[in-house]
């Protein structure tokens, strides 16, 4: 394709019964009704959207009241899951559990995404498939044996043995994705870098890593909302009150007697909180990271 | 020592690699092989051996080598064996099955152009980020049976009050799976949204040229174009609903009597709340292996990555 052809480019494929618009890469005849549209969408954001907002009206009205508004407004179920159900405790529990995953997903990931982009060896398929085979087992089954490790190690009731855990399930996927955003970066930058005598690292530092920033938060934010979220770990593995995770707790004020409807919400509330914020900020970047991952993943 | 390396592997080593020595991607890699090892590889091989054994951690005195007695309890006796793998059966096709299309269909209203599309796309998505637990709480909520929505729409005149479709054996599948889907879709929504961008706009307008409608393009164009992800995606996505054990678990503890109870549920109350560790190794072999086969059988007959179109 030449220059020209680029520089004329909206041009040549406009019908001439439809004139082009600024601004605007797609044209009306592409587009259904906008009722087709908004009517389905419509339905959708009510179905996602009806149940979070029940959460928020059990969090915030009063115990006993069945307005179908949260007023008048009360935190009473915030301080109550907070400071009398140790939420504060799991709270920041489950933060260690999903910045440490993330920051060794990543630093794993990365390095052996990086020989598996870059380099030919011999052992490179193999590993691969072990990668892609290990897609297929479960980690709920791997619950006993993980347990018996833990135990042999003596990291039972540790936090650490909840990272370790998260973090190996998490590799695979992270690995092959990385893997692939690296693959996307021209070799001949790095070369260059080589030329002007960076040492690998340091090539690798200046020029890869900051290319990759895209494909790295979608990773990043993936392990952390999955090792957030995760539950069956930490109820194995941690046994004392106060080594617990949100989803732990969570599931404590599900299984009382008598459940405290309101106390519940709250707990859902501050689980939510933390992946909804994370969210907002990296699901544009999620699309675009997983697409590069996915041109040659 | 590194130098007398180095110089035997110089005539091996490629030109291209420079500086590099030959051992550098083993390095690379050998931290997460290492994890993988030590963390999937050796506890799998162990499933092997626990499941040969009679091994209850609260009852020391009958640890010992069972050989295949546990597999023959699963296949011969075990009635709550068979009733569990029914229904991971349906529950994975019931679940994937909706949720592709349902993700299908967002992902291409999605992709069309309109105001506010930006803060749509995050409001549809956001159950994504949605732990098994959270989205337990929720519908809990939903579904209770005096504070829950079946109270406010019998207030309106429809249905009746005190239906609590959570403790009914007739009802209780479709509760659980409505819940499920609503945290599914986005998955299937993401993944499709991304693959549904790089289609190439020309396809559609040469289409269009040749008088082919939308519901043409889409079959014609844009479904060809998804195969290879929706395989992929489906696959990923049945193997983790049938592992997934976080909202059955939390949501109706595998009730009433069972009635939701998957296969790998089954092995976790086994082996978390009934401490039977070598019976509940010898049901995770056997829901791995089952596993195993309908991946590479899916694999098989969607002729994943075969170019026959």
């Amino acid at each position: 394709m030449t220059s020209a052809v680029i520089d004329r480019e909206p041009l040549p494929d406009t019908a001439p019964q439809d004139p082009p618009r600024a601004g605007r890469r797609r044209r009306r005849h592409d587009q259904p009704p906008r009722w087709q549209l908004f009517v389905p969408l419509g339905v959708y954001l009510l179905f996602t959207l009806v149940p979070f907002y029940w959460m928020l009206l059990f969090a915030l009205r009063e115990s006993g009241s069945d307005s179908l508004v949260p007023w008048p407004i009360t935190f009473e179920h915030f301080e109550k899951v907070w400071n009398e159900r140790s939420f504060d405790t799991y709270f920041f529990n489950s933060i260690q559990v999903g910045v440490a995953t993330m920051v060794m997903t990543l630093l794993v990931a990365l390095s052996g995404g990086y020989a598996l982009a870059r380099f030919r060896f011999r052992l490179r398929m193999p590993f691969m498939l072990a990668l892609l085979c290990s897609q297929f087992i479960p980690g709920a089954l791997l619950l006993v044996p993980l347990f018996e490790v833990f135990r042999e190690l003596q990291m039972l009731n540790s936090l650490g043995s909840v990272i370790i855990a998260e973090t190996v399930f998490q590799l695979p996927l992270s690995m092959i994705l990385i893997s692939g955003f690296i693959r996307n970066v021209p070799p001949s930058l790095e070369e260059a870098a080589w030329v002007d005598g960076c040492s690998r690292l340091r090539g690798f530092l200046a020029i890869v890593l900051p290319l990759l920033r895209p494909g790295l938060v979608a990773v990043g934010s993936f392990a952390f909302v999955h090792s957030w979220n995760h539950f069956l770990f930490a109820l194995m593995f941690l046994s004392s009150q106060d080594k617990q995770t949100i989803p732990v707790g969570l599931n404590t004020l599900i299984g009382s007697d008598s459940v405290d409807l309101g106390a519940l919400a709250a707990g859902g509330v501050v689980a939510a909180l933390p992946v909804v914020i994370v969210f907002a900020f990296i699901q544009r970047w999620l699309i675009t990271g997983f697409s590069a991952g996915a041109v040659k993943g | 020592m590194a130098d007398a390396v180095k110089a035997r592997s110089r005539p091996l080593r490629r030109r291209r690699a420079g500086s590099t020595p030959r051992y550098l991607p083993y390095v690379l890699i050998a931290p997460a092989a290492l994890l993988m090892l030590g963390f999937i590889a050796y506890p799998m091989l162990s499933v092997l051996q626990y499941s040969l054994r009679d091994y209850n951690v609260t009852k020391p005195w009958r640890n010992g080598f069972a050989g295949l007695d546990n597999f023959k309890e699963i296949f011969t006796e075990d009635d709550f064996f068979w009733d569990t793998l029914a229904f991971s059966g349906r529950w994975v096709l019931v679940e994937v099955a909706l949720q592709l299309v349902f993700g299908l269909v967002l992902a291409l209203l999605i992709n069309q152009t309109f105001v506010g599309r930006g803060l749509a796309r995050a409001l549809v998505f956001s159950p994504w980020a949605v732990s098994g637990v959270l989205t337990s709480t929720i519908w809990i909520l939903l579904y209770n049976p005096s504070t829950g929505v079946s109270r406010y729409l019998a207030d309106a005149g429809i249905g009746e009050y005190g239906t609590s479709i959570l403790s009914d054996p007739g009802t209780v599948f479709w509760g659980v799976v409505v819940a499920e889907l609503w945290r599914g879709v986005p998955f299937f929504a993401i993944l499709l949204l991304a693959d549904l961008q790089s289609v190439s706009k020309d396809l559609y307008e040469a289409a269009a040229v040749d008088g082919a409608g939308r519901l043409r393009q889409f079959w014609h164009i844009t479904l060809p174009h998804l195969r290879d992800a929706i395989v992929l995606s489906t696959l990923l996505r049945g193997v983790w609903e049938f592992n997934n054990v976080d909202l059955l678990y939390t949501l109706t503890h595998g009730g009433p009597a069972g009635a939701t109870t998957t296969l790998p549920l089954y092995v976790a109350q086994t082996g978390i709340d009934g401490n039977e560790f070598g019976y509940a190794a010898a049901l995770t072999t056997v829901a791995f292996v089952i596993l195993l086969f309908c991946s590479i059988l899916y694999l098989r007959l969607s002729k994943f990555g075969g170019d026959d179109q």
